[in-house]
């Protein structure tokens, strides 16, 4: 056991695992974060708390883990190597590690520019790749970056990251998984996937390669809220590919009724994922939808979520 | 070569307002080639700063002289007899050249009439790229000759990042995905497998100034 986190046991297990998303508030009261873990407690098995995603300035992802441990949810911390050098990454995952925290997620991070400070200076000491391996050498070799003195204690940390079978070069995409893998990723979350033909052509890929024997693989689900949002996100969000049919679904749902055809979109989206070979679970990010977690998992029939085995 | 771009006229009014008599010192060297502080750009500067200056009521006099290269202590010193009859200097060079002329003049206010923007490749006329960041370790070897540091918005060593829109970077769709123009590249020379492993991280050695001083000087200037 690399970690002794409820997500690494219930994968281990063979367990089709839900993981799902908790936006921290951006400002200090932990209520927020309350009410939010509230609400996917029992729906997920481990929740992903986002580090200032989109370069807003938000509670940080550390302490909003721990909040969550406190909440009696498991934590996914994501770290992004946008805003901390190698130095900060380090002293983060051993504090985290301390206060209870046993997945992170490795991940590049969106551009400052996207966000509320388009004008600050980008960190990108080490990538997400180097940050896996980072990890991976706290954990298993008890030492830190280009140091051979052991450190004091000992790191359990269950290392994921980020795969995006939606962007160019689509034939490169296995091949970075793969060096994420030999960087030594347990456990991937993919980009949110509404092109299911590409996914399974990445998918079959992944498992020419092995890779999916030497990972498990979270497929990402983001529910459609509206035709709006459908449209939005198929023109503006880069890494993400739309099909028309779902689009059309979409932007053509009744009105009022349109949520309603993303939750069944979402639904018919997981029965899909649960057939294809390597897929050990999905990653459903409701953004700012928490609410409805419950929902979908129930109408998805992933509810009960199984206990985590001993 | 170095690129610069001249600064707002209203910042470079600001930064020599209260001194009467001023010397804009032009650049023969980078930044004359990206027309931005050689001679024309030194007379066209003065122009419109002397207007500038009468329009408020406050006339300045102000001449212009340029020299070879502004980075170079030598060149500088064909300042030297001229400087005394001025209350303070304008430079049109890089950041090195404006350094090297306030310290060889000391006790004279010196100000930038630029930005140094970066070092680039002339693309076109008046089209200049940003090309370097200067990590003193060049990457270029495995990456077809495309820079990482530069190119990529997140100066990532195994990419590219999952933020590849239609080839282009995820930041602005007129900046091709530097990862993707990389894998193209590559795939194109048959040389896939220079980004097949996985590249570690940097030992960035530009933290600190760097000074370069060649094996065969040492004796010269290393006691």
């Amino acid at each position: 056991m690399k970690s002794e986190s409820d997500l690494e046991k219930l994968l281990n297990a063979g367990k089709f695992v839900v993981t799902g998303e908790l936006g921290p508030p951006q400002g200090n009261d932990p209520e927020v974060v309350k009410k939010k873990a509230e609400m996917l407690k029992g729906n997920v098995d481990a929740v992903n708390i986002t580090d200032n995603q989109t370069s807003v300035v938000r509670m940080s992802s550390i302490a909003t883990a721990a909040l969550v441990v406190q909440f009696g949810l498991e934590p996914v911390m994501q770290m992004v190597c946008r805003d901390r050098n190698r130095i900060a990454m380090q002293s983060d995952i051993i504090g985290a590690n301390a206060l209870g925290i046993r997945n992170m997620l490795c991940l590049s991070g969106d551009h400052q520019t996207f966000g509320n400070q388009p004008y600050c200076k980008n960190v990108y000491d080490i990538d997400s790749i180097q940050l896996i391996y980072t990890v991976k050498r706290m954990r298993d070799e008890n030492k830190i970056l280009d140091v051979d003195k052991e450190m004091g204690g000992s790191i359990r940390m269950f290392i994921g990251a980020a795969a995006n079978p939606f962007a160019e070069p689509f034939e490169f995409r296995p091949y970075r998984l793969k060096k994420k893998v030999e960087a030594g990723v347990d456990f991937i979350q993919t980009q949110c996937i509404y092109d299911m033909k590409i996914f399974k052509e990445w998918m079959k890929k992944v498992r020419d390669l092995g890779l999916h024997e030497r990972c498990h693989i979270l497929a990402g689900i983001t529910p459609l809220k509206s035709g709006g949002m459908t449209r939005y996100m198929a023109a503006n969000v880069s890494g993400i590919i739309i099909p028309d049919e779902i689009i059309n679904r979409m932007t053509s749902a009744p009105k009022g009724k349109a949520a309603e055809e993303g939750i069944k979109i979402c639904c018919e989206q997981i029965a899909e994922i649960r057939e294809i070979e390597g897929v050990h679970g999905i990653h459903l990010m409701a953004i700012e939808w928490e609410h409805m977690v419950g929902e979908i998992v129930s109408q998805a029939k992933l509810l009960p979520r199984p206990p985590v085995p001993l | 070569m170095v690129i610069a771009t001249l600064k707002d006229l209203a910042e470079i009014k600001d930064s020599i307002a209260g001194y009467k008599r001023i010397l804009n010192v032009g650049c023969a060297g980078c930044t004359a080639v990206c027309l931005a502080g050689g001679q024309k750009e030194v007379d066209s500067l003065n122009l419109q700063l002397a207007g500038l200056f009468k329009e408020s009521g406050s006339p300045i006099q102000i001449e212009g002289y340029t020299v070879e290269r502004q980075c170079e202590m030598e060149f500088n010193a064909e300042l030297d007899p001229m400087v005394e009859r001025f209350d303070a200097l304008l430079s049109m060079a890089c950041g090195a050249g404006v350094q090297f002329v306030a310290e060889r003049f000391p006790k004279k206010p010196v100000f930038p009439a630029l930005n140094t923007t970066f070092i680039g490749s002339n693309r076109d006329v008046g089209w200049f790229e940003e090309m370097c960041r200067f990590c003193r370790d060049c990457q270029l070897a495995y990456t077809g000759g495309i820079c990482p540091v530069t190119k990529c918005a997140k100066s990532i060593f195994n990419g590219p990042c999952g933020g590849t829109n239609k080839g282009k970077c995820e930041v602005d769709p007129n900046i091709p995905c530097a990862w993707n123009a990389i894998y193209e590249r590559l795939k194109g020379q048959n040389r896939l497998d220079n980004i097949m492993k996985i590249r570690t991280h940097m030992k960035w050695q530009n933290q600190i100034q760097g000074t370069v001083i060649l094996d065969a000087y040492k004796d010269r200037y290393v006691k």
